[in-house]
């Protein structure tokens, strides 16, 4: 993480100093529609940062894509319009939520499918486990060594 | 001169560790006592040499000696002591050295306490540690000297990123290092045992405190780096699934499997294979996030300037260990004997279905890290990966497994009644049901999965308390015998509950955060007020202020509630000189519960000031709840069980002394 600080550091050394954010200038009048604004600039990332959306960045292009969400809001258009908009002139890397499809058919199933690989994994060890006979028996040496041994535990359990 | 002599100290810590990498290793083929001998002193020698190397590095920036560029590029004359310090780890090359003398600590540590480990594994185990040291000390030496000289000597260095002069993060890399690199241990150990091509009871309870020592200090790096991001950026976010926190989660999801199935490994002989397979893993995602956060994958859309020679040898330092180790595994590991058997309803069964769990957990931050790197590499398509994928498919995995937390600890080993458990977690049942029933009362607004997370969050707390309750009988003797009963309970007990608890309440603090927080963005002219969480914001100016190396604004906030006055608050606004840059600093005000976090923005016009506040519900329990898990983890590594058979044994029960 200490590069991650790295990182941000060049963030906001390539971005105008200070923190800007959403400026209270910016917002709409429309309680319903800023909201509205609040919640797809979470999802928009901001495209000179690393791995911020624009909702959190203080660099100048996040400003203006805010901005440019704020407008399409007030000039009626639906969120999906919006994400349509901002995503024809950026393409798929400004969502912060990769979209469903071939190329990302592998991330979104990733998960799941490993899941089910360990789950089928898990039944094989089971079942194995259960077919197995049971561990070969202590030498007589070895079992007197395990009895002192649980002696000494359930003592110190009491 | 003292520089010189720590760049020496290097390149002959480089030939000590050639030396305890090979011999150690042929003695222990031959079964030779004396080239087994070599591993000990070798490895102490080379502690001492990376600490020699280590404290020159230190000693130039200390002194502000700007003839060494390190010091040039990363400190300033003006800087506090303490940041001056931690300056050498606020570089990539400072860092490295300090990564490589973690790892001879840890090689260090072996062979001080490891007198009762077989010869050969122990000399297997030195050699181990040893060549990864050979692989870094090569990397540090001949592609990131922190030692390089200026000529002629600058007078004044270029200072240090504002953003790392902090005392939380100046500990952070340590710890978090300690982390990484504790699981080099529990790796050497695995590749040893593979080479032995024999596990066992003994070789299980030897990994397990190197585990928790790692997983802990790994548990204090996260959740110190999580709080200085919470109070620094200025936006009251703890976690941004940001691909350099991901590639220190991953390891720890790793290590707390690893963790876990090393029980099963030590008490039941069980899960042998797997476990060193996660000990390998462990510490190949630990060489992952090095390469991902040192090689500058990650930031190359910026104009980061990174030499390409670094990350191409770090990424061969990772095949090759990877690749090696997981070769290694698929040579030997089919002779490993299987150990005991269980039932699917058992202790072990639980243990199995935690580690499918935390793997699958794995495996989303992995594929949600690297995946962009892929696509981007294969078809030059460019995706963004951002939090939204995390919370689609990492939280289904991982609540699951936190709905089955408490069970775990109370199912018997080998074949568990299922029912009775279930009986002893009743009284956690029905508190999280109150939780959930009170959180729908009490929070109007917010989403309506939150209430449900909140008595996920309550179950995890109490069902680590009904664990403890169970053990020492309590309500169903006497209190003097519960007490007794108590204190003679194992520490690794104590330690699973607070762990277990401590993530609970982790969780509270996460929903609460996400769930139930305020926000105010407002602009304010000194002597206006804005209302936020019952709270009121008077901005009663601003003023200048003056601080070692930087000049700040105040702001200057009158809090109050309910017409009460609650004194002020002062969030600044610091402007760094030498490193020409700005930096917030929020004000944060809490009572343990919640805090009121108030950030002086920029100057709106027209005299009015930005000014931003969020409440923030529960927001210290994240931090409280990481502290809880460490020091469980600290409580388990000093169990008695754990110890048993140490040579040392009086020297660490004096040690551990104070936590009794």
């Amino acid at each position: 993480m200490r590069s991650f600080a790295a990182a941000l550091a060049i963030v906001l050394a390539l971005s105008v100093p200070g923190f800007a954010l959403v400026d209270p200038s910016e917002r709409l009048d429309d309680p319903q529609q800023e909201m509205r604004a609040r919640a797809i600039s979470k999802n928009l990332r901001c495209m000179v940062c690393q791995n911020q959306s624009i909702d959190d960045s203080d660099a100048e292009l996040a400003g203006d894509l805010r901005r440019i969400v704020r407008e399409r809001i007030a000039a009626g258009d639906t969120d999906r319009e919006v994400y349509d908009f901002v995503v024809a002139r950026y393409g798929d890397f400004v969502l912060m939520t990769p979209p469903f499809g071939p190329a990302t058919l592998l991330l979104w199933l990733g998960p799941a499918l490993v899941l089910v690989l360990g789950s089928g994994v898990v039944l094989t060890v089971l079942r194995r486990n259960r077919e197995r006979p049971a561990e070969p028996h202590l030498t007589p040496d070895e079992a007197a060594r395990l009895a002192l041994l649980l002696e000494k535990d359930e003592e110190t359990r009491g | 001169m003292i520089v010189e002599l720590g760049h020496f100290a290097l390149v002959l810590a480089l030939a000590v560790s050639l030396v305890q990498t090979v011999v150690p290793a042929i003695g222990a083929h031959r079964r030779d006592a004396q080239l087994m001998g070599v591993g000990e002193p070798a490895a102490i020698l080379q502690f001492l040499l990376v600490g020699a190397a280590f404290a020159a590095l230190t000693y130039a920036f200390v002194v502000s000696d700007f003839s060494v560029k390190l010091v040039y590029d990363n400190s300033h004359s003006m800087k506090p002591m303490i940041f001056k310090i931690s300056g050498v780890w606020g570089n990539h090359e400072g860092s490295m050295v300090l990564w490589i003398l973690i790892l001879a600590m840890f090689g260090a540590m072996v062979a001080f306490f490891g007198r009762n480990l077989p010869d050969t594994l122990r000399a297997r185990v030195l050699a181990v540690q040893a060549s990864i040291a050979v692989a870094f000390l090569l990397f540090v030496i001949f592609t990131s000297n922190p030692f390089v000289r200026l000529d002629p000597a600058p007078f004044e260095g270029t200072g240090l990123n504002p953003l790392l002069q902090d005392r939380a993060l100046a500990f952070h890399p340590p710890w978090l290092y300690a982390g990484y690199v504790g699981f080099s241990m529990t790796f050497s150990f695995a590749v040893a045992a593979l080479m032995e091509g024999r596990v066992d009871a003994s070789w299980a309870r030897w990994v397990r405190p190197w585990t928790l020592a790692a997983w802990l200090s790994l548990t204090i790096g996260i959740a110190m780096g999580s709080w200085w991001a919470y109070y620094t950026l200025g936006w009251g976010g703890f976690w941004f699934w940001d691909p350099v926190e991901n590639a220190s989660l991953m390891p720890w999801l790793a290590g707390t499997a690893l963790l876990h199935s090393a029980i099963v490994a030590e008490k039941r002989g069980a899960l042998k294979s797997w476990t060193i397979l996660l000990a390998i893993m462990a510490f190949s995602l630990s060489l992952l996030g090095t390469f991902l956060v040192r090689s500058g994958v990650l930031t190359s859309v910026h104009a980061f300037a990174v030499d390409p020679a670094r990350g191409s040898f770090i990424l061969g330092i990772l095949i090759f260990f990877v690749g090696g180790s997981l070769a290694l595994y698929a040579w030997r590991a089919p002779m490993l004997k299987a150990g005991g058997i269980f039932a699917p309803i058992s202790r072990e069964g639980a243990l199995l279905m935690n580690n499918m769990l935390l793997s699958a957990a794995t495996a989303s931050v992995f594929i949600g890290t690297l995946y962009p790197l892929f696509l981007d590499a294969l078809t030059g398509e460019k995706i963004t990966v951002g939090p939204p994928f995390f919370n689609y498919t990492f939280v289904p995995i991982f609540v699951p497994l936190l709905c089955l937390v408490p069970l775990g600890p109370l199912l018997g080993w080998k074949r568990a009644d299922v029912m009775a458990a279930a009986e002893r977690l009743l009284a956690a049942a029905g508190i999280a049901f109150v939780a959930l029933i009170a959180s729908f009362a009490f929070f109007h607004e917010g989403p309506w999965l939150a209430p449900f997370g909140m008595a996920l969050a309550v179950w995890l707390v109490a069902g680590a308390f009904s664990e403890v309750a169970w053990r020492i009988k309590l309500f169903s003797t006497p209190l003097a015998e519960s007490l007794s009963r108590a204190r003679r309970m194992p520490r690794a007990v104590w330690g699973t509950a607070l762990a277990h608890g401590g993530v609970g309440i982790c969780v509270i603090g996460i929903i609460g955060v996400t769930a139930w927080s305020d926000e105010l963005i407002t602009a304010v002219a000194p002597g206006e007020s804005a209302e936020i969480g019952g709270y009121t914001l008077t901005l009663q100016g601003v003023a200048l202020r003056d601080g070692p190396n930087f000049d700040a604004m105040v702001g200057v906030v009158g809090v109050s509630r309910g017409g009460r006055d609650l004194g002020t608050m002062l969030p600044e606004k610091r402007r760094f000189p030498a490193e020409r840059q700005e930096k917030t600093e929020p004000a944060i005000r809490t009572n343990g519960i919640s805090d009121l976090y108030v950030v002086l923005g920029e100057q709106a016009g027209n005299g009015k000031w930005v000014l931003r506040a969020y409440r923030n519900t529960f927001a210290p329990l994240i931090w409280i709840g990481g502290t809880i898990m460490a020091i469980g983890g600290l409580i388990s590594l000093f169990d008695r069980r754990l110890r048993v058979g140490a040579p040392t044994g009086a020297r660490m029960r004096f040690a551990a002394q104070p936590a009794e």
